[in-house]
Protein backbone atom coordinates (compact mmCIF):
# COMPACT_ATOMS: atom_id res chain seq x y z
CA UNK A 1 0.00 0.00 0.00
CA UNK A 2 2.84 2.36 0.92
CA UNK A 3 4.43 1.40 -2.35
CA UNK A 4 1.32 2.39 -4.27
CA UNK A 5 1.17 5.67 -2.35
CA UNK A 6 4.83 6.47 -3.07
CA UNK A 7 4.88 5.23 -6.63
CA UNK A 8 1.60 6.43 -8.10
CA UNK A 9 -0.71 8.42 -5.87
CA UNK A 10 1.78 11.00 -4.59
CA UNK A 11 3.17 11.99 -8.02
CA UNK A 12 -0.36 12.27 -9.35
CA UNK A 13 -1.41 14.52 -6.47
CA UNK A 14 1.69 16.70 -6.88
CA UNK A 15 1.21 16.99 -10.64
CA UNK A 16 -2.46 17.93 -10.25
CA UNK A 17 -1.49 20.57 -7.70
CA UNK A 18 1.10 21.97 -10.14
CA UNK A 19 -1.43 22.04 -12.95
CA UNK A 20 -3.88 23.94 -10.75
CA UNK A 21 -1.11 26.35 -9.75
CA UNK A 22 -0.53 27.14 -13.43
CA UNK A 23 -4.12 27.18 -14.68
CA UNK A 24 -5.78 29.30 -11.98
CA UNK A 25 -3.48 32.34 -12.41
CA UNK A 26 -3.73 31.80 -16.16
CA UNK A 27 -7.53 31.98 -16.10
CA UNK A 28 -7.37 35.16 -14.01
CA UNK A 29 -4.87 36.56 -16.51
CA UNK A 30 -7.19 35.70 -19.41
CA UNK A 31 -10.12 37.41 -17.67
CA UNK A 32 -8.09 40.54 -17.02
CA UNK A 33 -6.63 40.53 -20.51
CA UNK A 34 -10.15 41.10 -21.84
CA UNK A 35 -10.41 44.01 -19.41
CA UNK A 36 -6.99 45.33 -20.43
CA UNK A 37 -7.95 45.13 -24.08
CA UNK A 38 -11.08 47.18 -23.54
CA UNK A 39 -9.16 49.74 -21.50
CA UNK A 40 -6.29 50.04 -23.98
CA UNK A 41 -8.67 50.36 -26.93
CA UNK A 42 -10.62 52.96 -24.99
CA UNK A 43 -7.51 55.02 -24.28
CA UNK A 44 -6.45 54.77 -27.89
CA UNK A 45 -9.85 56.09 -28.92
CA UNK A 46 -10.08 58.74 -26.18
CA UNK A 47 -12.85 56.93 -24.30
CA UNK A 48 -12.97 55.69 -20.73
CA UNK A 49 -13.65 51.99 -21.25
CA UNK A 50 -15.37 49.84 -18.61
CA UNK A 51 -15.58 51.92 -15.42
CA UNK A 52 -18.91 51.08 -13.80
CA UNK A 53 -18.66 47.59 -12.29
CA UNK A 54 -16.34 47.82 -9.26
CA UNK A 55 -13.50 50.32 -8.80
CA UNK A 56 -12.16 51.36 -12.25
CA UNK A 57 -14.47 48.71 -13.71
CA UNK A 58 -12.18 45.98 -12.36
CA UNK A 59 -15.06 43.56 -11.75
CA UNK A 60 -16.25 43.83 -15.36
CA UNK A 61 -14.70 40.52 -16.55
CA UNK A 62 -16.41 38.68 -13.70
CA UNK A 63 -19.74 40.27 -14.53
CA UNK A 64 -19.29 39.31 -18.19
CA UNK A 65 -18.42 35.75 -17.25
CA UNK A 66 -21.44 35.43 -14.99
CA UNK A 67 -23.69 36.80 -17.73
CA UNK A 68 -22.44 34.30 -20.30
CA UNK A 69 -22.70 31.43 -17.82
CA UNK A 70 -26.38 32.04 -17.17
CA UNK A 71 -27.42 32.37 -20.79
CA UNK A 72 -28.94 29.58 -22.81
CA UNK A 73 -26.76 27.58 -25.19
CA UNK A 74 -28.57 27.55 -28.52
CA UNK A 75 -27.70 24.80 -30.98
CA UNK A 76 -28.86 25.51 -34.54
CA UNK A 77 -31.23 22.86 -35.84
CA UNK A 78 -29.08 21.92 -38.87
CA UNK A 79 -25.89 21.73 -36.84
CA UNK A 80 -23.81 18.65 -36.32
CA UNK A 81 -24.26 18.50 -32.53
CA UNK A 82 -21.19 16.55 -31.43
CA UNK A 83 -18.72 18.47 -33.59
CA UNK A 84 -20.51 21.74 -32.79
CA UNK A 85 -19.99 21.25 -29.06
CA UNK A 86 -16.52 19.72 -29.36
CA UNK A 87 -15.09 22.71 -31.26
CA UNK A 88 -15.12 25.32 -28.45
CA UNK A 89 -13.95 22.74 -25.90
CA UNK A 90 -11.04 21.85 -28.18
CA UNK A 91 -10.10 25.49 -28.74
CA UNK A 92 -10.11 26.30 -25.05
CA UNK A 93 -8.32 23.19 -23.86
CA UNK A 94 -5.60 23.56 -26.50
CA UNK A 95 -4.84 27.06 -25.28
CA UNK A 96 -4.38 25.66 -21.76
CA UNK A 97 -2.53 22.46 -22.74
CA UNK A 98 0.51 24.22 -24.14
CA UNK A 99 1.37 25.75 -20.74
CA UNK A 100 2.69 22.37 -19.60
CA UNK A 101 6.09 23.11 -21.14
CA UNK A 102 6.44 26.85 -20.50
CA UNK A 103 9.33 27.48 -18.06
CA UNK A 104 8.75 30.29 -15.55
CA UNK A 105 12.26 30.05 -14.10
CA UNK A 106 15.14 27.64 -14.33
CA UNK A 107 13.58 24.33 -13.25
CA UNK A 108 10.13 25.84 -12.61
CA UNK A 109 8.23 24.02 -15.33
CA UNK A 110 5.59 21.31 -15.29
CA UNK A 111 7.21 19.11 -17.95
CA UNK A 112 10.78 19.88 -18.96
CA UNK A 113 10.73 17.86 -22.19
CA UNK A 114 13.57 17.78 -24.71
CA UNK A 115 11.41 18.88 -27.61
CA UNK A 116 9.51 21.65 -25.81
CA UNK A 117 9.53 24.09 -28.72
CA UNK A 118 8.16 21.45 -31.08
CA UNK A 119 5.40 20.73 -28.58
CA UNK A 120 4.44 24.41 -28.52
CA UNK A 121 4.52 24.57 -32.32
CA UNK A 122 2.39 21.42 -32.57
CA UNK A 123 -0.21 22.71 -30.13
CA UNK A 124 -0.42 26.09 -31.83
CA UNK A 125 -0.88 24.43 -35.21
CA UNK A 126 -3.78 22.39 -33.81
CA UNK A 127 -5.69 25.58 -32.99
CA UNK A 128 -7.05 25.64 -36.52
CA UNK A 129 -9.17 22.54 -35.86
CA UNK A 130 -11.39 24.27 -33.33
CA UNK A 131 -12.16 26.95 -35.90
CA UNK A 132 -12.62 24.63 -38.87
CA UNK A 133 -14.85 22.26 -36.90
CA UNK A 134 -16.93 25.17 -35.61
CA UNK A 135 -17.34 26.63 -39.07
CA UNK A 136 -18.33 23.37 -40.68
CA UNK A 137 -20.65 22.06 -37.98
CA UNK A 138 -22.61 25.32 -37.66
CA UNK A 139 -24.17 24.64 -41.06
CA UNK A 140 -24.08 28.31 -41.95
CA UNK A 141 -22.46 30.08 -44.90
CA UNK A 142 -20.83 32.83 -42.87
CA UNK A 143 -19.32 30.43 -40.37
CA UNK A 144 -18.10 28.16 -43.14
CA UNK A 145 -16.42 30.99 -45.04
CA UNK A 146 -14.75 32.15 -41.84
CA UNK A 147 -13.46 28.63 -41.20
CA UNK A 148 -12.06 28.26 -44.71
CA UNK A 149 -10.26 31.58 -44.48
CA UNK A 150 -8.84 30.66 -41.14
CA UNK A 151 -7.58 27.27 -42.31
CA UNK A 152 -5.73 28.81 -45.26
CA UNK A 153 -4.39 31.67 -43.17
CA UNK A 154 -3.10 29.62 -40.26
CA UNK A 155 -1.42 27.02 -42.48
CA UNK A 156 0.29 29.78 -44.49
CA UNK A 157 1.73 31.65 -41.55
CA UNK A 158 2.84 28.50 -39.78
CA UNK A 159 5.43 27.98 -42.50
CA UNK A 160 7.28 31.22 -41.85
CA UNK A 161 6.85 30.73 -38.08
CA UNK A 162 8.55 27.36 -38.47
CA UNK A 163 11.54 28.95 -40.22
CA UNK A 164 11.85 31.60 -37.51
CA UNK A 165 11.83 28.89 -34.85
CA UNK A 166 14.51 26.94 -36.74
CA UNK A 167 16.70 30.07 -36.83
CA UNK A 168 16.40 30.44 -33.06
CA UNK A 169 17.15 26.73 -32.63
CA UNK A 170 20.32 27.11 -34.70
CA UNK A 171 21.52 29.84 -32.37
CA UNK A 172 20.52 28.04 -29.18
CA UNK A 173 21.47 24.51 -30.21
CA UNK A 174 18.60 22.88 -28.35
CA UNK A 175 14.87 22.21 -28.62
CA UNK A 176 14.48 22.50 -24.88
CA UNK A 177 12.83 25.77 -23.81
CA UNK A 178 14.91 26.13 -20.65
CA UNK A 179 18.10 25.67 -22.68
CA UNK A 180 16.91 28.25 -25.22
CA UNK A 181 16.42 30.83 -22.47
CA UNK A 182 19.77 29.98 -20.85
CA UNK A 183 21.47 30.41 -24.23
CA UNK A 184 20.31 34.05 -24.21
CA UNK A 185 22.40 34.95 -21.13
CA UNK A 186 24.89 36.86 -23.29
CA UNK A 187 22.35 38.54 -25.57
CA UNK A 188 18.63 38.28 -26.14
CA UNK A 189 17.85 36.94 -29.60
CA UNK A 190 15.60 39.90 -30.32
CA UNK A 191 18.75 41.95 -30.96
CA UNK A 192 20.82 39.83 -33.38
CA UNK A 193 17.69 38.34 -34.97
CA UNK A 194 15.61 41.52 -35.00
CA UNK A 195 14.09 40.98 -38.49
CA UNK A 196 13.06 37.46 -37.50
CA UNK A 197 11.56 38.83 -34.28
CA UNK A 198 9.37 41.16 -36.34
CA UNK A 199 8.39 38.36 -38.75
CA UNK A 200 7.57 36.12 -35.80
CA UNK A 201 5.43 38.73 -34.08
CA UNK A 202 3.42 39.40 -37.24
CA UNK A 203 3.02 35.68 -37.91
CA UNK A 204 1.81 35.24 -34.36
CA UNK A 205 -0.85 37.88 -34.98
CA UNK A 206 -2.00 35.86 -38.00
CA UNK A 207 -1.78 32.57 -36.13
CA UNK A 208 -4.01 33.79 -33.30
CA UNK A 209 -6.44 35.41 -35.77
CA UNK A 210 -5.92 38.78 -34.20
CA UNK A 211 -6.34 42.06 -36.00
CA UNK A 212 -5.12 43.11 -38.55
CA UNK A 213 -5.48 39.47 -39.66
CA UNK A 214 -8.87 38.78 -38.06
CA UNK A 215 -10.47 37.80 -41.36
CA UNK A 216 -11.94 34.57 -39.95
CA UNK A 217 -14.16 36.80 -37.82
CA UNK A 218 -14.44 39.63 -40.33
CA UNK A 219 -17.52 41.15 -38.70
CA UNK A 220 -18.07 43.64 -41.50
CA UNK A 221 -18.65 40.88 -44.10
CA UNK A 222 -19.15 37.62 -42.19
CA UNK A 223 -21.16 38.86 -39.16
CA UNK A 224 -18.84 37.13 -36.70
CA UNK A 225 -17.17 34.52 -38.88
CA UNK A 226 -16.71 31.03 -37.55
CA UNK A 227 -18.49 31.57 -34.22
CA UNK A 228 -21.53 33.35 -35.54
CA UNK A 229 -23.85 30.53 -34.39
CA UNK A 230 -22.39 30.17 -30.92
CA UNK A 231 -23.98 31.53 -27.80
CA UNK A 232 -23.51 31.60 -24.04
CA UNK A 233 -20.75 29.38 -22.63
CA UNK A 234 -19.80 27.82 -25.96
CA UNK A 235 -19.12 31.33 -27.27
CA UNK A 236 -17.28 32.21 -24.07
CA UNK A 237 -14.95 29.24 -24.55
CA UNK A 238 -13.96 30.51 -28.00
CA UNK A 239 -13.46 33.97 -26.59
CA UNK A 240 -11.35 32.73 -23.68
CA UNK A 241 -9.46 30.37 -25.99
CA UNK A 242 -8.49 33.29 -28.22
CA UNK A 243 -7.16 35.31 -25.28
CA UNK A 244 -5.49 32.21 -23.83
CA UNK A 245 -3.61 31.59 -27.05
CA UNK A 246 -2.66 35.28 -27.16
CA UNK A 247 -1.02 34.96 -23.74
CA UNK A 248 0.58 31.68 -24.80
CA UNK A 249 2.03 33.18 -27.96
CA UNK A 250 3.35 36.16 -25.99
CA UNK A 251 5.03 33.74 -23.61
CA UNK A 252 6.51 31.91 -26.59
CA UNK A 253 7.77 35.19 -28.07
CA UNK A 254 9.38 36.22 -24.81
CA UNK A 255 11.03 32.80 -24.40
CA UNK A 256 12.37 32.70 -27.95
CA UNK A 257 13.44 36.31 -28.33
CA UNK A 258 13.25 38.29 -25.09
CA UNK A 259 15.21 36.02 -22.80
CA UNK A 260 12.28 34.49 -20.86
CA UNK A 261 12.84 35.00 -17.16
CA UNK A 262 16.30 36.62 -17.48
CA UNK A 263 16.69 40.12 -16.08
CA UNK A 264 17.36 42.80 -18.70
CA UNK A 265 20.49 43.99 -16.86
CA UNK A 266 22.94 42.19 -14.63
CA UNK A 267 22.80 44.60 -11.67
CA UNK A 268 22.81 44.06 -7.93
CA UNK A 269 19.31 43.16 -6.76
CA UNK A 270 18.80 40.89 -9.78
CA UNK A 271 21.89 38.67 -9.57
CA UNK A 272 22.70 35.48 -7.69
CA UNK A 273 19.96 33.84 -5.67
CA UNK A 274 17.75 36.94 -5.80
CA UNK A 275 17.45 36.33 -9.56
CA UNK A 276 15.03 33.48 -8.79
CA UNK A 277 12.81 35.82 -6.80
CA UNK A 278 12.57 38.18 -9.74
CA UNK A 279 12.28 35.52 -12.47
CA UNK A 280 8.47 35.41 -12.44
CA UNK A 281 8.29 39.18 -12.43
CA UNK A 282 10.51 39.62 -15.49
CA UNK A 283 8.72 36.87 -17.37
CA UNK A 284 5.30 38.38 -16.62
CA UNK A 285 6.57 41.84 -17.55
CA UNK A 286 7.82 40.65 -20.94
CA UNK A 287 4.61 38.74 -21.63
CA UNK A 288 2.62 41.84 -20.71
CA UNK A 289 4.77 43.95 -23.03
CA UNK A 290 4.13 41.67 -26.00
CA UNK A 291 0.43 41.52 -25.12
CA UNK A 292 0.30 45.31 -25.09
CA UNK A 293 1.70 45.25 -28.63
CA UNK A 294 -1.15 42.92 -29.63
CA UNK A 295 -3.69 45.44 -28.32
CA UNK A 296 -1.80 48.41 -29.72
CA UNK A 297 -1.81 46.83 -33.19
CA UNK A 298 -5.54 46.20 -32.90
CA UNK A 299 -6.17 49.83 -32.04
CA UNK A 300 -4.12 51.25 -34.89
CA UNK A 301 -3.90 48.96 -37.94
CA UNK A 302 -6.81 48.41 -40.35
CA UNK A 303 -7.74 44.87 -41.40
CA UNK A 304 -5.87 43.27 -44.31
CA UNK A 305 -7.62 42.32 -47.50
CA UNK A 306 -7.53 38.58 -48.07
CA UNK A 307 -5.25 38.57 -51.12
CA UNK A 308 -2.86 40.95 -49.35
CA UNK A 309 -2.76 38.59 -46.41
CA UNK A 310 -1.80 35.65 -48.60
CA UNK A 311 0.75 37.72 -50.49
CA UNK A 312 2.40 38.83 -47.27
CA UNK A 313 2.59 35.26 -45.98
CA UNK A 314 3.82 33.46 -49.08
CA UNK A 315 5.62 36.07 -51.15
CA UNK A 316 7.19 38.23 -48.46
CA UNK A 317 7.62 36.35 -45.19
CA UNK A 318 8.43 32.92 -46.59
CA UNK A 319 11.34 33.97 -48.86
CA UNK A 320 12.57 36.47 -46.29
CA UNK A 321 12.64 34.01 -43.40
CA UNK A 322 14.23 31.37 -45.62
CA UNK A 323 16.94 33.86 -46.57
CA UNK A 324 17.58 34.79 -42.95
CA UNK A 325 17.72 31.14 -41.96
CA UNK A 326 20.44 30.46 -44.53
CA UNK A 327 22.25 33.67 -43.60
CA UNK A 328 22.17 32.83 -39.88
CA UNK A 329 23.43 29.32 -40.53
CA UNK A 330 26.22 30.70 -42.73
CA UNK A 331 27.30 33.27 -40.15
CA UNK A 332 27.23 30.70 -37.35
CA UNK A 333 29.33 28.23 -39.31
CA UNK A 334 31.93 30.70 -40.61
CA UNK A 335 32.46 32.40 -37.25
CA UNK A 336 32.44 29.12 -35.35
CA UNK A 337 29.63 30.30 -33.02
CA UNK A 338 27.59 27.22 -33.75
CA UNK A 339 26.61 25.74 -30.37
CA UNK A 340 28.12 22.34 -29.73
CA UNK B 1 5.45 -0.41 -15.82
CA UNK B 2 1.78 -1.20 -15.47
CA UNK B 3 0.86 2.43 -16.19
CA UNK B 4 2.86 2.20 -19.40
CA UNK B 5 1.06 -0.99 -20.40
CA UNK B 6 -2.33 0.58 -19.71
CA UNK B 7 -1.36 3.64 -21.76
CA UNK B 8 -0.13 1.47 -24.61
CA UNK B 9 -3.33 -0.54 -24.81
CA UNK B 10 -5.42 2.62 -24.52
CA UNK B 11 -3.60 4.40 -27.35
CA UNK B 12 -3.46 1.28 -29.48
CA UNK B 13 -7.15 0.50 -29.01
CA UNK B 14 -8.17 4.06 -29.88
CA UNK B 15 -5.88 4.06 -32.93
CA UNK B 16 -7.38 0.84 -34.25
CA UNK B 17 -10.94 1.87 -33.43
CA UNK B 18 -10.59 5.26 -35.11
CA UNK B 19 -8.90 3.57 -38.07
CA UNK B 20 -11.99 1.43 -38.46
CA UNK B 21 -14.22 4.48 -38.09
CA UNK B 22 -12.31 6.27 -40.88
CA UNK B 23 -13.70 3.77 -43.37
CA UNK B 24 -16.96 3.09 -41.56
CA UNK B 25 -18.17 6.66 -40.91
CA UNK B 26 -20.94 7.80 -43.24
CA UNK B 27 -19.95 11.43 -43.20
CA UNK B 28 -16.59 12.12 -44.93
CA UNK B 29 -15.79 14.99 -42.57
CA UNK B 30 -16.22 12.60 -39.64
CA UNK B 31 -13.87 10.21 -41.44
CA UNK B 32 -11.18 12.88 -41.59
CA UNK B 33 -11.73 13.77 -37.93
CA UNK B 34 -11.30 10.11 -36.99
CA UNK B 35 -8.14 9.99 -39.11
CA UNK B 36 -6.80 12.90 -37.07
CA UNK B 37 -7.64 11.03 -33.87
CA UNK B 38 -5.74 8.02 -35.24
CA UNK B 39 -2.68 10.20 -36.00
CA UNK B 40 -2.84 11.66 -32.55
CA UNK B 41 -2.90 8.30 -30.82
CA UNK B 42 -0.10 7.04 -33.04
CA UNK B 43 1.90 10.03 -31.77
CA UNK B 44 1.07 8.88 -28.26
CA UNK B 45 2.47 5.43 -29.10
CA UNK B 46 5.68 7.07 -30.37
CA UNK B 47 6.05 8.92 -27.07
CA UNK B 48 5.64 5.64 -25.18
CA UNK B 49 8.39 4.14 -27.36
CA UNK B 50 10.68 7.03 -26.39
CA UNK B 51 10.62 8.66 -29.84
CA UNK B 52 9.41 12.10 -28.76
CA UNK B 53 10.81 13.87 -31.82
CA UNK B 54 8.96 11.59 -34.24
CA UNK B 55 5.78 11.93 -32.18
CA UNK B 56 5.80 15.71 -32.38
CA UNK B 57 6.79 15.78 -36.04
CA UNK B 58 3.85 13.46 -36.70
CA UNK B 59 1.53 15.91 -34.96
CA UNK B 60 3.03 19.00 -36.65
CA UNK B 61 3.22 17.62 -40.18
CA UNK B 62 0.29 15.24 -40.41
CA UNK B 63 -2.20 16.68 -37.97
CA UNK B 64 -1.18 20.31 -38.23
CA UNK B 65 -0.75 20.61 -41.98
CA UNK B 66 -1.70 17.58 -44.09
CA UNK B 67 -4.96 16.77 -42.33
CA UNK B 68 -6.00 20.44 -42.28
CA UNK B 69 -5.71 20.60 -46.06
CA UNK B 70 -7.49 17.27 -46.28
CA UNK B 71 -10.35 18.54 -44.15
CA UNK B 72 -10.36 21.75 -46.15
CA UNK B 73 -10.84 19.84 -49.41
CA UNK B 74 -13.36 17.35 -48.06
CA UNK B 75 -15.50 20.16 -46.64
CA UNK B 76 -15.50 22.00 -49.93
CA UNK B 77 -16.34 18.96 -52.04
CA UNK B 78 -19.94 18.75 -53.09
CA UNK B 79 -20.17 15.06 -53.84
CA UNK B 80 -23.04 12.78 -53.14
CA UNK B 81 -21.18 10.26 -51.04
CA UNK B 82 -24.05 7.80 -50.88
CA UNK B 83 -23.93 7.57 -54.67
CA UNK B 84 -20.18 7.18 -54.59
CA UNK B 85 -20.50 4.32 -52.14
CA UNK B 86 -22.63 2.28 -54.52
CA UNK B 87 -19.70 1.43 -56.77
CA UNK B 88 -17.35 0.74 -53.87
CA UNK B 89 -17.80 -3.02 -54.12
CA UNK B 90 -16.08 -3.18 -57.50
CA UNK B 91 -12.83 -2.04 -55.85
CA UNK B 92 -13.05 -4.92 -53.40
CA UNK B 93 -10.72 -7.32 -55.33
CA UNK B 94 -7.96 -4.67 -55.61
CA UNK B 95 -8.35 -3.75 -51.95
CA UNK B 96 -8.26 -7.40 -50.93
CA UNK B 97 -5.10 -7.93 -53.00
CA UNK B 98 -3.29 -4.98 -51.37
CA UNK B 99 -4.38 -6.20 -47.94
CA UNK B 100 -3.17 -9.70 -48.72
CA UNK B 101 0.27 -8.49 -49.86
CA UNK B 102 0.64 -6.43 -46.67
CA UNK B 103 -0.45 -9.37 -44.53
CA UNK B 104 2.04 -11.75 -46.19
CA UNK B 105 4.86 -9.24 -45.77
CA UNK B 106 4.08 -8.73 -42.11
CA UNK B 107 3.95 -12.50 -41.58
CA UNK B 108 7.33 -12.86 -43.29
CA UNK B 109 8.95 -10.17 -41.15
CA UNK B 110 7.61 -11.33 -37.81
CA UNK B 111 7.97 -14.98 -38.78
CA UNK B 112 11.64 -14.43 -39.55
CA UNK B 113 12.14 -12.79 -36.16
CA UNK B 114 10.58 -15.70 -34.36
CA UNK B 115 11.99 -18.51 -36.51
CA UNK B 116 15.58 -17.37 -37.11
CA UNK B 117 17.30 -15.55 -34.21
CA UNK B 118 20.17 -14.55 -36.52
CA UNK B 119 17.79 -12.26 -38.43
CA UNK B 120 17.42 -9.96 -35.45
CA UNK B 121 21.20 -9.45 -35.38
CA UNK B 122 21.28 -8.22 -38.96
CA UNK B 123 19.20 -5.22 -38.00
CA UNK B 124 21.74 -2.41 -37.70
CA UNK B 125 22.31 -1.21 -34.16
CA UNK B 126 21.28 2.43 -33.67
CA UNK B 127 24.44 4.31 -34.62
CA UNK B 128 24.84 6.87 -31.88
CA UNK B 129 23.62 4.85 -28.91
CA UNK B 130 20.23 6.18 -27.96
CA UNK B 131 21.20 6.61 -24.33
CA UNK B 132 23.95 9.14 -25.01
CA UNK B 133 22.18 11.77 -27.09
CA UNK B 134 18.66 13.15 -27.40
CA UNK B 135 16.75 11.45 -30.14
CA UNK B 136 16.61 14.65 -32.20
CA UNK B 137 20.41 14.68 -32.35
CA UNK B 138 20.56 10.93 -33.05
CA UNK B 139 18.16 11.23 -35.97
CA UNK B 140 20.03 14.23 -37.35
CA UNK B 141 23.39 12.50 -37.17
CA UNK B 142 22.07 9.46 -38.98
CA UNK B 143 20.05 11.33 -41.62
CA UNK B 144 22.76 13.81 -42.55
CA UNK B 145 25.68 11.38 -42.63
CA UNK B 146 24.84 7.83 -43.50
CA UNK B 147 21.60 8.43 -45.41
CA UNK B 148 22.32 11.90 -46.75
CA UNK B 149 21.91 10.93 -50.43
CA UNK B 150 18.64 9.14 -49.85
CA UNK B 151 17.46 12.03 -47.73
CA UNK B 152 18.35 14.64 -50.36
CA UNK B 153 16.85 12.49 -53.11
CA UNK B 154 13.53 12.26 -51.30
CA UNK B 155 13.62 16.03 -50.88
CA UNK B 156 14.19 16.44 -54.61
CA UNK B 157 11.31 14.10 -55.44
CA UNK B 158 8.98 16.13 -53.24
CA UNK B 159 10.20 19.35 -54.85
CA UNK B 160 9.59 17.98 -58.34
CA UNK B 161 6.13 16.83 -57.31
CA UNK B 162 5.37 20.28 -55.94
CA UNK B 163 6.61 22.05 -59.06
CA UNK B 164 4.57 19.61 -61.15
CA UNK B 165 1.39 20.34 -59.24
CA UNK B 166 1.94 24.08 -59.63
CA UNK B 167 2.65 23.79 -63.36
CA UNK B 168 -0.49 21.71 -63.86
CA UNK B 169 -2.78 24.18 -62.11
CA UNK B 170 -1.18 27.50 -62.99
CA UNK B 171 -2.81 29.49 -65.71
CA UNK B 172 -1.87 33.01 -66.56
CA UNK B 173 -5.08 34.99 -66.73
CA UNK B 174 -5.05 38.22 -68.62
CA UNK B 175 -8.64 39.23 -67.91
CA UNK B 176 -8.16 40.03 -64.23
CA UNK B 177 -6.79 43.19 -62.72
CA UNK B 178 -3.98 42.42 -60.33
CA UNK B 179 -2.55 44.61 -57.65
CA UNK B 180 1.11 45.39 -58.27
CA UNK B 181 2.37 46.81 -55.02
CA UNK B 182 5.67 48.02 -56.50
CA UNK B 183 3.87 50.09 -59.08
CA UNK B 184 1.56 51.51 -56.43
CA UNK B 185 4.36 52.44 -54.08
CA UNK B 186 6.53 53.77 -56.90
CA UNK B 187 3.89 56.23 -58.09
CA UNK B 188 5.03 59.84 -57.91
CA UNK B 189 2.99 62.96 -57.93
CA UNK B 190 4.54 64.12 -61.18
CA UNK B 191 3.37 60.95 -63.00
CA UNK B 192 -0.29 61.33 -62.25
CA UNK B 193 -1.11 64.83 -61.14
CA UNK B 194 -1.19 67.92 -63.25
CA UNK B 195 -2.11 71.25 -61.86
CA UNK B 196 -4.02 73.33 -64.33
CA UNK B 197 -4.89 76.89 -63.87
CA UNK B 198 -8.52 77.27 -64.78
CA UNK B 199 -9.47 80.75 -65.80
CA UNK B 200 -13.01 81.88 -65.17
CA UNK B 201 -15.49 81.49 -68.04
CA UNK B 202 -12.98 79.64 -70.15
CA UNK B 203 -12.72 76.17 -68.64
CA UNK B 204 -9.81 73.86 -69.22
Amino acid sequence: MADFWQGYALPVVITVAEIVAIIVPLLVAIAYLTYAERKVLAWAQLRKGPNVVGPFGLLQPIADGAKLLFKETVIPSGANRVVFLAAPILTFSLSLMAWAVIPFDKGVVLANINVGILYLFAISSLGVYGIVMAGWSSNSKYAFLGALRSAAQMVSYEVSMGFVIVTVLLCAGSLNLTAIVEAQRTIWYAIPLLPMFVVFFISVLAETNRSPFDLPEGESELVAGFFVEYSAMSFALFYLGEYGSMILMSAMTSILFLGGWLAPFNLEPFTGLAAHLWAGFWFALKVALVLFCFLWVRATVPRFRYDQLMRLGWKVFLPFSLFWLVLTAGVLVTTGWLPK
Amino acid sequence: MIVQAICFYLFAAITVASGVMVIAARNPVHSVLFLILAFFNAAGLFVLAGAEFLALILVIVYVGAVAVLFLFVVMMLDINFVELRQGALQYLPVGALVGLVLLVELILVFGAWVAGPEVAQSIAAPLPLATNVTNTAALGQLLYTRYVYVFQASGMILLVAMVGAIVLTLRARTDVRKQDINVQVGRRRADTLEIVKVRPRQGV
